[in-house]
């Protein structure tokens, strides 16, 4: 029994995994590019809630709604002042740059709100469901975490097949230039996708903030860089790839929690992206793409 | 036997046919030709035989040695060399190590060495500076010997790649549109230099190029290239006046 | 005789020796103004860490500048060398008397372990293009401290002892010892560094940089940085070169770590000293330096480790500081309109940009 809910526990925490890595893959799809800040607004997101819900005493879904607003924004002005200038910069001066609004939303946070631990009350009403003669319980937000995860996935691949904006932002992937010549909105569209990217972040935060119910200013990087890992190991730039990785990624932790080492489990997450790289570069899902040359 | 010699090779990309059933064989000092309208698959061409593609069939033979699905690196080792349509040099090094870069593996010594600064680091670097002087003064570049290489003007980049190309020593050159971008003059001049590297180096060389008046006035055969496949192959002046790639050219 | 300084005309070289020169006057001065009692003590505890940091800047400038590779793990290397070598002099302190002995074995197997583990690391990745070296280097950081806070390693009568996670598996005798206590860490590191040996670390990194960099296989790694389809196309071995750069990179983070670990009584794996904070303190240090001077790294380290030591106030906004010194470092070398600026002004600051030597 306890499998089993080591592995309810794993697919829940892969599904928070997996609306992050949504993010790092639209963005990677899009602009080519690493959002190594893509983690930090994930905790952004959970400061606004954790403030108006416990601070102001603001009704949780409004609360949820804000910090989707405030991280949508968020996102969108991160491209627009640090990335946009850099779009025929060399990779490593955008990663670097990635890099250091990453470490500047940290520690702005850090000022703002202190390094001291808040304790994060789950905004989600769900009660517990016990099953199997109360041997087996499966918690509310992991139930909730599961279906708002295949809820956005469903919605997210609908998008892009059925809406222009989402053909837009297949033809922004497969080739800027040609899509820019083509009429499409190339700017529009980077910024529609750090748009959509953020938003889901804000979520993501609430939801992983409810299932482990602490903040401080780098509660978003280790998940941050968990997702992207699920991302790569379900590859890079596929969205079906980073709901895949995710799920996996998140068993692959909690029974490695369970079964290993807790300590330890971590080092194994990371493990499993150094094996991924080794023997299939382009992810589960991923193709490989040609160099022009 | 011919210096290279392609059969049947053919590659696709999604549900395109890039390259398909191409042959081609030239002899050791020839000047050889690739010409064809855009997209007709001349660089995906050049791509396949200098290993950054693996072509899906066929096989490619340079001087008699199957180099076929070998790595870039190899094939280099193995005496094909090649320039790039949008100029690739090492931008931020100087015109003599882009050079020295291309001299790389002919002339060597141990990383230890170069960090202990040992005899031979002075001895090999000297050697080094020497040739790669004489293959600067090849293309009138020995003056800009310390400029960076992204400083040059595009004429000169275009002669620097062909010199660090040529700086590996190779069996057969490769040069994509050497004439892209420069003027008449220029063209010409590139033209003597082509002819030059040719005869002095004893060298084998397959151009692509659209100037027309480059491709007449140097290539003595040439291939002609139409949606991936070969339209017609001979001797220079036949194939120019061939009624099918005057059409290929100029449309209905 | 003339012909004897010939190579000083080389600019790359002159300017090599600058920075050789620099590191010693700078030493000489520090010595000097101690000698006369003119430093206080939080400058002279400072010391050791200045060069701590001005080597493992070093070994990243190679990384970044060079190699063109962002890594995020250089604290992990460090982290390898510091806890190899410290483990190492702790097993053998009571064997080697003369100090000077003990450090320089201490330093080859620390430096000899973070290369490898660079190496090892790199196998994987560095074969690949895009980003995924930061993001492995940062998870292997992480991985290297969550390993060493698990890690327990005791010497008895029987010998050497090693377990993971309980230390109770160790199944040591009474009376023996932890080398390795977990996540209270290595104590008792003989404490050999100073900064006499801290300044020849220096120095020693840097000769084997710049004669790296100005060698054969110094201009292929520039040149994969530059190009690396035209680097395949010439014939050179791209993951060959970027392993041998990058190991030696690590194996320079590692010395850093050398010289961390025998300036401290008590060494343990925390994230403020060999965390992603510390990879991107170092990566400050390197890009405000001029991502490809080694001269700008060192001097960018002593600065920014001084200044908010020296200004307390600013100390509570360090973090902040360096992250906006990161954006606007990017934002001002590479976005359009601050090159149009660049370029319009650019003759006030005119340098002769056709004698501009490469680097």
């Amino acid at each position: 029994m306890s499998f089993i809910s080591y592995l309810i526990n794993g697919i829940s925490l892969g599904s928070i995994y997996a609306i992050i890595a949504l993010g790092y893959t639209m963005v990677y799809g899009i602009a080519k590019m690493l959002n190594f800040a893509h983690g930090d607004v994930i905790m952004i997101g959970c400061y606004v809630v954790f403030t108006t819900v416990t601070g102001l005493g603001l009704n949780p879904y409004l609360s949820i709604l804000l910090s989707v607003i405030v991280c949508t924004v968020l996102g969108v002005v991160i491209e627009k002042i640090a990335y946009k200038p850099l779009r025929k910069a060399p990779p490593l001066a955008v990663l670097i740059t990635a890099i250091g609004v990453s470490y500047f939303l940290q520690n702005f946070a850090l000022l703002i709100f202190g390094a001291d631990t808040k304790s994060f009350t789950s905004v989600i009403p769900m009660n517990n469901i016990k099953l199997a003669g109360d041997k087996l319980v499966i918690s509310g937000v992991a139930m909730v975490t599961v279906c708002i995860c295949i809820v956005i996935m469903l919605a997210l691949m609908t998008f892009i097949k059925r809406t222009k904006a989402g053909q837009a932002m297949l033809a922004v992937s497969e080739d800027k230039d040609a899509a820019q010549l083509m009429g499409v909105n190339v700017n529009g569209t980077i910024s529609l996708t750090f748009a959509i990217g953020s938003g889901l972040a804000a979520i993501a935060g609430v939801l992983l903030c409810s299932a482990y119910p602490t903040l401080t200013p780098y509660t978003g990087s280790m998940p941050g860089i968990k997702a992207f890992t699920a991302a790569v190991f379900g590859g890079i730039g596929s969205i079906p790839g980073a709901f895949i990785g995710g799920i996996l990624l998140g068993i692959i932790e909690i029974l490695g929690k369970a079964y290993i080492s807790s300590q330890l489990s971590d080092a194994i997450v990371f493990a499993v992206l150094i094996i991924v790289l080794l023997v299939r570069p382009t992810g589960i899902l991923g193709k490989a793409v040609h160099e022009k040359v | 036997m011919s210096m290279l010699e392609v059969r049947n090779l053919g590659i696709s990309f999604g549900g395109l046919r890039a390259v398909d059933n191409f042959n081609i064989k030239i002899e050791k000092g020839q000047l050889y030709g690739l010409i064809g309208p855009n997209g007709a698959g001349k660089t995906t061409l050049f791509n396949l035989l200098t290993g950054v593609y693996k072509p899906d069939k066929g096989v490619i033979l340079l001087d008699g040695e199957d180099i076929t699905g070998k790595k870039t690196t190899d094939i280099n080792k193995a005496g094909i060399a090649r320039t790039f349509q949008n100029i690739r040099l090492f931008k931020d090094l100087s015109v003599l190590d882009n050079v020295k870069v291309g001299l790389h593996n002919s002339f060597r010594y141990s990383v230890l060495t170069g960090i202990l600064r040992l005899p031979k680091f002075r001895k090999v670097e000297k050697e080094m500076n020497q040739k790669a002087m004489e293959l600067l003064k090849v293309f009138g570049l020995e003056n800009e010997a310390h400029f960076v290489a992204s400083n040059l003007p595009y004429g000169k980049q275009r002669k620097l790649e062909i010199a660090r190309a040529l700086a590996t020593n190779p069996k057969l050159l490769l040069l994509d549109e050497p004439a892209a971008g420069m003027n008449p003059n220029e063209t010409k001049e590139l033209m003597d230099t082509i002819r030059f590297v040719q005869k002095e180096f004893d060298m084998t060389i397959l151009l692509i190029e659209h100037d027309m008046k480059l491709v007449s006035g140097i290539c003595e055969e040439l291939t002609v290239l139409n949606f991936g496949q070969v339209l017609t192959q001979g001797e220079t002046s036949k194939v120019l006046n061939d009624p099918q790639v005057i059409t290929a050219y100029l449309g209905e | 005789m003339k012909d004897k300084f010939n190579f000083l005309k080389n600019s790359s070289v002159k300017s090599m020796f600058v920075t050789y020169a620099i590191v010693i006057v700078a030493y000489l001065v520090m010595e000097a103004l101690m000698f006369t009692g003119s430093v206080n003590y939080l400058l002279m505890d400072l010391l050791v860490p200045l060069c701590v940091y001005s080597i493992v800047a070093i070994g990243l400038c190679l990384c970044v500048g060079y190699l063109g590779e962002l890594s995020l793990g250089h604290a992990g290397f460090m982290c390898i060398g510091a806890f190899t070598s410290a483990t190492f002099s702790s097993l053998t302190k009571e064997f080697i008397s003369n100090e000077i002995v003990a450090f320089l074995l201490a330093f080859v197997i620390g430096t000899i372990f973070a290369g490898l583990f660079g190496f090892l690391i790199g196998i994987p990745v560095l074969r690949l293009r895009g980003d995924y070296l930061a993001i492995v280097t940062l998870a292997f950081g992480e991985i290297i401290k969550n390993i060493i806070n698990v890690l327990f390693i005791g010497k008895d009568s029987k010998g050497i002892h090693v377990a993971i996670v309980d230390p109770d598996a160790l199944k040591m005798e009474a009376d023996g010892k932890y080398i390795i206590n977990g996540a209270k860490g290595i104590s008792g590191t003989p404490h050999l560094s100073n900064f006499t040996i801290g300044v020849i670390l220096i120095l020693i990194s840097l000769f084997i940089v710049y004669n790296l960099v100005h060698s054969r296989s110094g201009r292929a790694v520039m040149a994969i940085r530059d190009n690396r389809i035209a680097a395949e196309s010439v014939g050179l071995n791209v993951t060959g070169y970027k392993l041998m750069a990058f190991s030696i990179s690590a194996a320079i983070a590692g010395a850093g770590g050398v010289l961390y670990a025998h300036n401290l009584s008590t060494l343990t794996a925390t994230p403020a000293n060999f965390g992603y904070n510390m990879s991107i303190m170092i990566l400050v240090f390197v890009v405000l330096g001029g991502m490809r001077s080694f001269r700008g790294s060192i001097i960018a380290a002593v600065l920014l480790t001084m200044l908010p030591e020296m200004l307390r106030g600013l100390s509570d906004y360090r973090m902040l500081i360096y992250s906006v010194v990161l954006i606007a470092m990017m934002l001002f070398n590479w976005s359009p309109k601050f090159k149009e600026l660049r370029s319009k002004y650019a003759g006030v600051f005119k340098r002769n940009k056709k004698s501009k030597e490469a680097v």
